[in-house]
């Protein structure tokens, strides 16, 4: 069995001749750092291909290289002038790659994007014919006039929805850089109020006023390092525990749930992390008004006595 | 100024390693106009050496060999395989260069800087090293990537693990199985499938196809696939339907409705920001302000505003005033008695959702 490490090195010995051909006179360190290897590794490289060529394997059959203190120079390809073309994977993680950031909205240079894509495609040739097709919610204003803001490297006034208390908020951010995960757009900045890194939903930024003054993350802000999941909910979020019927299965899909027990054939228990009660009332109230809360109990009584209140505020009287 | 080689009589013949036999093979199969028999390339290529006439010797050079041709054409490098003139009583193998050398792509700076962004984009560990690697080549071939190089915003392409036997069996037009799993649903069942073509919709991904069990086109998402996709028959079994819209196809199946409904609603001062948000309009009113909120589902519209119980009073359409009254009653009931007994209530139909509800708080 071929070993992941002989086919990396015998791919990228491949590539080494077309890139050193490319560049004549690259300095060896130069050219170590753009591929990613050691300049040991690197000269580990050379050596190999120095003894491989034509059959015959004479001096003028042999790969060929010519050095000058540092810097490199091919003088005998042996054939291998060219890099090989795209696996299909390789056109299609970068093809689908390039659709997303065509799709992305608000994205600048939208039209080197669109070009850099056609080209690919048309050089991958039925490869590219990736059978993905990618997108993603329309274009957004508001999202290209935060990009320009980030661009210009300046503070920002915003007026934001909190979901989770259901207020707006007014504080001043200073953006790092825009994001779009799983469909949605999202400003990374630092809050001033908050003290800390925050992603803040595009959608949620109700308003914006840009400031006169310098964008100024402190050195402590740090960008998040996203996987997955763009909410991730920490453990010392109140735990709310649900009875939901089959029809609000559904919560489990969307929202990040902790555990889901099934207790009977109809019901189970579904335990997520909420971020504020007053946000679970507002979640279990408009549920399925079959859905009961099992823990917190406070949580219970608030859903009980705002739907007391709420019948109240119709003028109706409970069945 | 050209090193001294050192002198080639002594070491010529000897492969040091198998990546060197391998460099040596694709070069010389690239050489090459005959196709070469495995006995012909036993003699030219360094590292092959044995003896023919000895049948264990032999068996080891044959075992040999096809590990190496494995292992090329995993890399991708297309061998080719058949005889040179009717007498060759063995195939043999030859790289054809046009099927070898990637093409010219000249790339201006923007869209190398464009393609060296996109390469960084997945976070799926194997697409994000087949971009790497696909980039890798696109530099061997002279196109310069500047790796700092920023577009302002950052997508970040995750997929599900379906993604890749999904696209590769859309490739190969073959069909699939798998078992699949709604919420709704108990226990996954085990569907059938053509896959027509993976469709990221929204920030989801799905997979379109010809359902053989339901006989019908049909979408899956690709989250609710569970466990593993495995192939089924051969590929080149189907042919997707020309100028097939996978877009359009899940944008049917998924998209909003359209919002023709106007539900006016009062929303005590100071309260409701949600609700808020969404509307036309909001002015004061004498007991609260007043606002109006387009929808197209009454019922998803009235569980919404059902969410923020006493602070939002539906007042028109009954329609929608109706639904939240009956919400209310219900949960009052349900609750009473659950405050009352700690006993499970009796389950209740399904309701449609709301795309409008209360979702995770980020910041």
């Amino acid at each position: 069995m071929a070993t992941a490490a002989s086919a990396d090195r015998l791919g990228r010995l491949l590539n080494l001749v077309p890139y050193l051909l490319a560049r004549p006179g690259i300095r060896v360190a130069e050219a170590a750092a753009d591929l990613g290897v050691t300049e040991r590794q690197l000269r580990e490289d050379l050596e190999l291909l120095w003894v491989c060529g034509l059959p015959g394997y004479g001096p003028g059959d042999l790969i060929d290289m010519a050095f000058d203190g540092d810097r490199v120079t091919i003088t005998y390809d042996a054939g291998i002038d060219r890099p090989l073309k795209l696996t299909p994977d390789e056109a299609l993680a970068l093809v689908v790659a390039l659709r997303m950031l065509a799709e992305t909205p608000g994205m600048g240079q939208r039209d080197a994007i669109e070009r850099a894509l056609a080209k690919i495609e048309s050089s991958a040739g039925e490869l590219a014919d990736a059978p993905v097709a990618v997108r993603l919610p329309g274009n957004d204003d508001r999202l290209a006039t935060i990009r320009g803001a980030v661009e210009r490297h300046r503070a920002l006034r915003i007026t934001y929805y909190t979901a989770s208390r259901d207020v707006l908020t007014e504080r001043v951010v200073d953006p790092m850089r825009v994001l779009v995960a799983a469909g949605r757009a999202y400003l990374e900045a630092w809050c001033r109020r908050a003290e800390a890194v925050r992603l803040f939903r595009v959608d949620r930024i109700d308003g914006l006023i840009e400031l006169d003054e310098p964008a100024a993350p402190p050195p402590q802000a740090q960008p998040s390092q996203l996987s997955e999941a763009v909410f991730t909910p920490t453990p010392e979020l109140p735990l709310v525990t649900l009875r939901v019927g089959r029809g609000s299965r559904w919560i489990t899909e969307y929202y990040p749930c902790e555990e889901i027990i099934a207790e009977s054939t109809e019901h189970w228990l579904v335990s997520l992390r909420a971020a504020d009660l007053g946000w679970a009332r507002r979640l279990v109230l408009g549920l399925d008004p079959e859905v009961t809360v099992v823990a917190p109990a406070e949580l219970a009584e608030a859903v009980r006595g705002e739907a007391h209140a709420a019948l109240a505020a119709y003028g109706a009287d409970p069945d | 100024m050209t090193r001294a080689r050192p002198d080639t009589a002594s070491f010529v013949r000897v492969s040091r390693t198998r990546t060197e036999r391998l460099v040596n093979l694709v070069i010389c199969l690239l050489s090459t106009r005959r196709f070469l028999t495995a006995s012909q390339i036993a003699l030219t290529v360094p590292g092959y050496e044995h003896d023919p006439g000895d049948p264990r010797d032999h068996e080891a050079f044959q075992r040999k060999f096809e590990r190496d041709k494995a292992e090329l054409r995993e890399l991708g490098v297309p061998l080719e395989t058949g005889t040179s003139s009717v007498l060759d009583a063995e195939p043999g193998y030859r790289i054809a260069r046009r099927d070898y050398a990637l093409p010219d792509i000249p790339l201006e700076p923007d869209e190398a800087a464009a393609v060296g962004i996109a390469a960084r984009l997945w976070r799926h560990a194997g697409l994000a090293a087949a971009a790497s690697s696909g980039l890798a080549k696109l530099r061997a071939a002279g196109v310069d990537v500047d790796p700092d190089a920023t577009l302002g915003v950052e997508p970040v392409v995750t997929v599900d693990a379906a993604f890749e036997p999904l696209t590769a069996a859309v490739r190969h037009r073959v069909a699939v199985t798998f078992d699949y799993r709604t919420p709704e649903d108990d226990a996954a069942a085990t569907r059938r499938l053509q896959p027509w073509g993976v469709v990221c919709w929204r920030g989801r991904w799905y997979v379109v196809g010809h359902d053989l069990d339901r006989g019908a086109e049909r979408c899956f998402r690709l989250s609710r696939i569970v466990g593993t996709v495995r192939r089924l028959g051969r590929p080149g079994a189907f042919a997707p339907p020309e100028n097939v819209d996978l877009i359009r196809y899940v944008a049917n199946w998924s998209g909003p409705a359209e919002r023709t409904g106007r539900a006016t609603v009062r929303i005590r001062p100071g309260r409701g920001a949600g609700v808020r948000r969404w509307a036309e309009q909001v002015r004061s009113g004498e007991d609260g302000d007043v606002a109006v909120l387009r929808y197209s589902d009454p019922e998803g519209l009235a569980s919404w505003l059902v969410g923020y119980g006493a602070d939002v009073v539906v007042l028109d359409p009954p329609e929608v005033r109706d639904a939240a009254v009956a919400r209310l009653r219900r949960i009052v009931a349900v609750h009473d008695e659950a405050s009352r007994r700690q006993v499970p209530p009796p389950a209740g139909p399904a309701e449609p959702r709301h795309d409008g509800a209360a979702k995770a708080g980020v910041a």
